[in-house]
């Protein structure tokens, strides 16, 4: 829906104006506070957790609060590599997650497998099994990628940028 | 316990167990024998008792073209430092081998992962199922000829086990 | 702590709980899973359902050809990722009959002791992350960035390198390397000893630590426990002494070994073996011989790309872990025939489920936390 015009919504009479600010801040507040989940696939990990620890300090972006339950998270950054085995639990992960939720596919292997697309055992992307909002490309992602990713979603949040 | 050093313990080993023994060689530094599937479980036996305490690798190779599996058990003896590669074959119609887990506890899980992997059945191992895999998997994926264009699609069922179709649209 | 039933006590007659710990759980590391059967605080039954992380590394090292491998193998372990490369790459070289060069030796066990000392590094982090010591986990991870860099600058990645090549290595070291590997010396040094300090004098720390999860000799030689692991546990036995590969017959260092077998045993082999792992860097950039990094007629990719070694043989080196071993059957084609990986995390856990049984849960987590875990080697 597009936003109205601050004239068109004084003629509305409505209260609109409060509304649609009230909705401004809270998509702020959500772009800057998103709790990610602590869940470490494979490889990709490692570079979440040195994204989280001292160097590069997530906290920055508001984003240091890991939560090891998906109840308590509204970030997922499914990183590593999705095995056929992990798929079904993945699912039940995200549908654990309280709305709205978020996913970041980290690495090459959440986005179509990787280096194992010919491997008997594992999912060619995660996108198969829940929507994505944001790639981070890499095998795996530096930690600087993942933070660019995550500035990406905010802005997606923030209702800024592309809009699919 | 009687320990000997490496190439007197194979000395003793290829006489105690000369009428089961096939082969006898090196692959690069490291003896080995390759023996008569029933002298296997006494050979193992025989062989912690001489001090190779360690069983490092276990493994199986298909040679479909020769119509059998060989199984390579790598042992090491702590004390005398010393390496001993034993080598079974077993038939690809019947791959069954007695398990070596009653002598090294190292093998209850490797013996697990080669079934899963290799299909070759351990008779005597307590818990033998697969190990990586879901237990519903068909085929074993290490054999040459599994087909790699089959894919098979996992979920999972009301009681969280794990559930194989080949079916895309139920499961991943 | 008197409210807890201690061993073989029940704390209520025929309740047992099942219980299930992970694929998602912050201290499995990673997507591990335990079936618990709990009498109370008491486990009373373990099984470990693993196989989430199964990639299939042995089947796609028989779909492409022999260089290829170096690169997917090294995620098999991701903590220590130049381990598996080292063992694979040695394994195909023994079977060529292919020696590298002695600066390319060097340079791979240069590489292969800093990424010892970042494997415990992060190890020591997650393990203090484990026990609610968080400072663990930022100290670790802040001196593990020193030698990420360094890597990076090295490889040009700082995770998965891919720098090994078949008779040798693929770059030389960059200008003025040496001399911030050994400033990130000096630096590690002076933070191990800060390490000790913190956590040993931790009261909280030796609680959960001591005489927790005490796995013996004998156990530990029958399930196959090998490395940091079986050391602290009295077996005395190094692979980097006892069968040395690439630079380490010239190297002078000490083996730690520890005889009680507990959570603390294995923290404090780890970390002597950091300090270990610092003074063999040194010697080794102090020896670093002039030459080339690869060998004669190796240089060009053609080259590695047409190998076709042809044999079968086991080759085994020391990692992080424990004794990383490769089984390579090579028929004479430029691929692999069949590629065993030898995994030691995966013996680790089979011998971590026995020793599960009967403590408490809290203690399941430090035992977990020190046997070093990574669910990549053991799924591979």
């Amino acid at each position: 829906m597009a936003p109205l015009g601050l004239a068109e919504r004084a003629k509305d009479g409505r209260g609109g104006l409060l509304l649609m600010r009230l909705e401004g801040l809270l998509r702020w507040g959500r772009s800057n506070s998103l709790w990610p989940m602590t869940f470490g696939l494979a490889c990709c990990a490692l570079e979440m957790m040195a994204t989280q620890a001292s160097r590069f300090d997530m906290a920055r972006f508001g984003s240091e609060v890991f939560r090891p339950s998906p109840r308590q998270a509204d970030l997922m950054i499914v990183a590593g590599t999705v095995c056929k085995r992990m798929a079904p639990r993945i699912k039940t992960l995200y549908e654990q997650m309280a709305d709205p939720k978020y996913v970041i596919a980290m690495g090459a292997c959440a986005i179509n497998g990787g280096p194992y697309q010919k491997s008997y055992s594992v999912v060619k992307g995660v996108d198969l099994l829940i929507p994505v909002d944001v790639y981070v490309p890499g095998c795996p992602p530096t930690p600087e990628a993942l933070i660019a990713g995550l500035i990406k979603l905010q802005e997606k949040i923030r209702g800024e940028g592309a809009r699919s | 316990m009687a320990q000997v050093q490496g190439h007197e313990a194979l000395g003793e080993l290829s006489r105690r167990f000369a009428g089961a023994i096939e082969e006898a060689g090196s692959l690069k530094d490291k003896p080995f024998l390759r023996l008569r599937q029933e002298a296997l479980l006494p050979l193992c036996q025989a062989a912690k008792e001489l001090g190779f305490d360690h069983l490092a690798c276990l493994t199986a190779v298909d040679y479909p073209q020769h119509g059998y599996f060989e199984v390579i058990y790598n042992l090491y003896s702590y004390a005398a430092r010393a390496h001993l590669v034993l080598k079974v074959r077993c038939p690809r119609e019947a791959p069954l081998l007695p398990s070596v887990a009653g002598v090294w506890k190292a093998a209850l899980f490797l013996e697990r992962e080669a079934y899963d992997l290799m299909g070759i059945r351990f008779v005597g191992h307590p818990d033998l199922k697969r190990i990586l895999l879901p237990e519903p998997w068909s085929g074993h994926p290490l054999r040459k000829d599994y087909d790699m264009a089959q894919e098979q699609f996992v979920s999972k069922g009301p009681q969280g086990e794990d559930l194989v179709s080949f079916d895309q649209t139920r499961g991943w | 702590m008197s409210y807890l039933p201690t061993n073989g006590e029940r704390a209520d007659e025929g309740q047992l709980i099942a219980l299930n710990m992970g694929p998602q759980h912050p201290s499995t590391h990673g997507v591990l899973r335990l079936k618990l059967l709990l009498d109370g605080e008491i486990v009373r039954q373990v099984e470990p359902v693993i196989g989430q992380l199964h990639r299939g590394f042995e089947k796609l090292a028989e779909l492409g050809r022999y260089p290829q491998f170096i690169m997917i193998c090294n995620r098999a372990d991701y903590v220590s990722t130049f381990a598996y490369e080292a063992a694979y790459v040695r394994a195909v070289e023994e079977l060529l009959g292919l020696e590298p060069p002695p600066r390319a030796q060097f340079i791979r066990t240069i590489c292969l002791e800093l990424d010892r000392i970042q494997s415990h590094l992060l190890w020591l982090g997650t393990f203090g992350l484990d026990l609610g010591a968080l400072n663990a986990f930022w100290y670790g991870f802040r001196e593990r960035e020193l030698l990420l860099g360094l890597f990076q600058e090295l490889t040009g990645a700082r995770l998965h390198h891919n720098y090994f090549r078949f008779g040798g290595v693929k770059l030389d070291l960059p200008q003025g390397f040496t001399e911030r590997v050994q400033s990130a010396c000096n630096e590690l040094e002076r933070k191990v000893d800060e390490y000790e300090e913190f956590l040993a004098t931790s009261d909280t720390f030796l609680m959960r630590t001591k005489g927790v999860g005490v796995l013996t000799k004998g156990m530990a030689v029958d399930w196959g426990v090998t490395g940091p692991n079986a050391r602290a546990s009295g077996l005395d036995f190094d692979l980097r002494r006892d069968e040395p590969y690439f630079a380490y017959p010239g190297l002078s260092f000490a083996v730690p070994v520890r005889t009680e077998g507990d959570c603390y045993a294995r923290f404090a082999v780890r970390l002597e073996e950091i300090r270990q792992s610092v003074r063999m860097v040194r010697q080794l950039l102090r020896e670093l011989p002039e030459g080339p990094i690869i060998a004669q007629g190796w240089e060009k990719r053609a080259a590695h790309l047409l190998a076709k070694p042809e044999g079968e043989h086991y080759t085994r080196i020391e990692g992080p872990r424990g004794e990383i071993g490769i089984y390579l059957v090579g028929d004479g084609t430029p691929s692999p025939y069949r590629v065993k990986l030898r995994s030691p995390c995966f013996q680790h856990l089979a011998v971590m489920a026995e020793l599960f049984r009967g403590q408490l849960l809290a203690d399941l987590v430090a035992i977990n936390g020190s046997f070093d875990l990574v669910m990549g080697c053991v799924d591979r």
